[in-house]
């Protein structure tokens, strides 16, 4: 039942994955639909908080005093969890981390887990780890095992599984629960994934989570669910193991006051989720008695390091930007080759690969400011969007194209005489391909025909632009031409 | 070779300056917390709005006075045609009545299943949100027992209800090292086509009797 993650080293580029899944019109219909439905929840329940704005202000605060004190807070957080019977171990990378995770599973000597929804294992591809070391990962969460039985991939943070429509999911449940007469009302899907799991509940000794918050004041660990695959999985087996990115420590228990109240709203048009659970470390006589945290750095201290990236790891991982986002619209998730898809995955993932890989993620947005909007932490997503295009052009080189056009429109912007003489050769270059009443040529593609003084079509990368818009021819005189005629009248 | 606990606290520290406490905590305290964090309801109001939240997750709500209990017990098992409940340890004699009740004896996950109710007390009960949250204390059990059971039956004094999600957090503040369960209606989900589906994994059935 292995899967192909989505892996940002090997996806091709955003543009190209894009291309493609656009032509894909039910993918678009199940991705508008179940985005608009979120949307539209969110707002009436954000409107009707009168200190929304004052939420969001504390929530920033909170998450970004925590990111400037980060080794103040790990390290209380460490203590008190391991005051409270539980075992923390840290991974510098993905691959430590499945390595620690799979020797913990191979000591206890199970060849099964039950897993809580967690992006931080996704990202970290664990699932494959643990089959490859012969341990298969039943995952709960209802969108998560559509996911797993239909060989897919995540396409969204919070409803992973919103590309699928009921029918979609009737012939995955059909054909590996053995379910020949199930229906596709939602009701019956999910009560077959109730009775999917629920001996798996009953049965299976490890479960493996991530976690919404951590709590340093109490080694506290949290985690919001709705379906309750949450509880089972924190509640019933003998061994919790939660990998978590170091970055989602909170000083307090008072920090969940605004955080808590955010987040169901925010992610899923909710004033509060179903379930919440908040625990610290191991209780006598209630839940696992052994837990291990395995704290994740995986590139995240790098983007510590970046004054304006900094703020990417504010994020609570709500998904409201990936709702509001007209880009992520419409091309779903998987055309961001990473499991953080939309205008987050668009700043976290490309730092997450050290801009090795995803450099084509910055530039997957129109920079219209939805997101920022939406950001329950005020993540200022488009502000660090232009910060990485500026880091992807500077980390190519000056010989990459886009760094040369920029030079030289610096060195024409520098002179007067420059700018003149690029003018006066602008308007030459570009006569025959302005559109005029004598002249017409076939336009490449959907676009309607170029009206008279614009231009439909340019060659090479400035093709980029009128592939599909048109551009204004430059006017026979320019505003400078015409200031000096006027003084010498 | 450092280790990995030594070297990520040295990446972090490289990367924004290291802190101590001293400067962290003075940090903190200038942290905006302009947000409400009090009532703006009567009690009686929150009352209302807490049974109408609870109501719009499909839960049937009865609001009785302390001697009553028993008797609204009674009729809600018998109205769900339940005979054999679940308890904790530390419920009030005089609440079990009208059906079987069976104390919690750390019973195996097995025989949690076999249970298709449970009846509990509760910590607090938030109205905005229509949020009852349970904590591991005598009245209220370990965390299995209000999971596994289908139906559970939860008793809240109204002195327990409060108006918003901040007020709850400060009350729990005592307890905060308990394990400690939000609970929003019965368990649901919308993975499928944006649709709430009432039950997946937790209770699907919920019934709460508020007691004067």
């Amino acid at each position: 039942m292995s899967r192909v993650p989505l892996d940002p080293r090997t996806a091709p580029t955003f543009q190209q994955a894009a291309r493609a899944l656009l032509g894909d019109a039910q993918l678009r219909k199940n991705v508008r639909h179940a985005t608009d439905v979120i949307q539209t929840k969110r707002r009436k329940l954000v409107e009707e908080k009168q200190d929304w704005q004052a939420l969001r202000e504390s929530g920033r605060q909170i998450r970004a005093h925590v990111l400037e004190n980060l080794d103040v807070y790990l390290e209380e957080f460490e203590r008190n969890f391991t005051k409270a019977g539980g075992v923390i171990h840290w991974a510098r990378d993905a691959a430590e981390a499945q390595k620690i995770v799979v020797g913990l599973v191979k000591e206890i000597g199970t060849t099964e887990v039950i897993k809580i929804k967690s992006m931080t294992t996704e990202e970290i591809q664990l699932n494959n780890a643990l089959e490859a070391a012969g341990v298969h990962a039943y995952e709960t969460d209802l969108a998560e095992l559509i996911i797993q039985l239909g060989e897919d991939q995540p396409s969204h943070i919070v409803v992973p599984a919103l590309h699928k429509n009921r029918a979609q999911v009737r012939e995955i449940f059909r054909r590996t629960m053995n379910l020949p007469d199930l229906g596709d009302k939602p009701a019956d899907l999910a009560d077959a994934a109730r009775r999917f799991l629920r001996e798996k509940f009953l049965r299976v000794t490890t479960a493996v989570s991530g976690a919404n918050f951590l709590v340093a004041e109490t080694g506290g660990v949290c985690i919001v669910e709705s379906e309750g695959n949450g509880r089972m999985c924190l509640t019933m087996p003998e061994t919790l193991i939660s990998v978590v990115g170091v970055e989602k420590v909170v000083p307090r228990w008072q920090d969940l006051e605004p955080l808590l109240q955010m987040l169901p709203r925010s992610a899923t048009g909710e004033r509060m989720n179903p379930y919440n659970s908040m625990w610290c470390g191991v209780h006598p006589g209630d839940g696992p008695q052994r837990m291990h945290i395995v704290l994740l750095d995986n590139g995240r201290t790098e983007v510590l390091a970046d004054r304006e990236g900094r703020q990417t790891l504010q994020c609570i991982r709500c998904g409201a930007c990936q709702n509001a986002c007209p880009v992520y619209r419409q091309t779903g998730g998987h055309a961001y080759g990473s499991v953080y898809a939309g205008p987050i995955g668009a700043i976290l993932t490309p730092q997450l690969m050290h801009l090795e890989h995803s450099q084509s993620l910055p530039y997957a947005s129109s920079l219209c400011g939805a997101c920022y909007e939406v950001c329950p932490v005020k993540i200022n997503i488009p502000e660090v969007l232009i910060h990485l295009r500026h880091k992807v052009v500077e980390q190519n080189g000056w010989y990459a194209p886009e760094s040369l056009a920029m030079k030289a429109v610096a060195q024409v912007f520098r002179s007067e005489r420059r700018f003149r003489a690029a003018q006066r050769l602008g308007r030459l270059a570009e006569l025959p391909l302005v559109k005029s009443e004598k002249r017409s040529f076939a336009i490449v593609g959907q676009k309607q025909e170029a009206s008279d003084g614009w231009i439909g079509w340019l060659p090479g990368l400035l093709g980029g632009w009128t592939s599909t818009r048109d551009l204004q021819a430059m006017p026979q005189e320019t505003f400078r031409d015409w200031w000096e005629k006027r003084g010498k009248q | 070779m450092s280790t990995a606990r030594e070297e990520i606290l040295r990446r972090v520290r490289a990367a924004k300056g290291a802190s101590t406490l001293e400067t962290a905590a003075a940090s903190y305290a200038g942290i905006d917390r302009s947000y409400q964090t009090t009532a703006t309801l009567s009690h009686e109001a929150i009352l209302d709005l807490f049974e109408e939240r609870l109501r719009e997750y499909d839960a049937n709500v009865f609001r009785v006075s302390a001697l009553e209990v028993g008797a609204a017990v009674t009729e809600v098992l018998r109205s769900r045609k339940i005979e054999r409940v679940l308890i904790p340890e530390g419920l009030p004699e005089d609440w079990q009545r009208g059906a079987e009740f069976v104390v919690d004896r750390e019973f195996s996950a097995t025989e949690l299943d076999g249970f298709t109710a449970v009846m509990t007390t509760a910590t607090v009960g938030i109205a905005e949100t229509g949020t009852i949250v349970l904590q591991t204390a005598p009245g209220q059990g370990r965390r299995a027992i209000t999971l596994v059971p289908d139906y559970h039956l939860c008793l809240l004094p109204v002195i327990s209800v409060v108006e918003t999600v901040v007020e709850a957090m400060r009350l729990l503040e005592l307890t905060k090292n308990l394990p400690t369960t939000f609970f929003s209606g019965p368990s649901a989900t919308a993975d499928i086509e944006m649709t709430r589906i009432k039950g997946v994994h937790g209770p699907r059935f919920v019934d709460v009797i508020l007691m004067n």
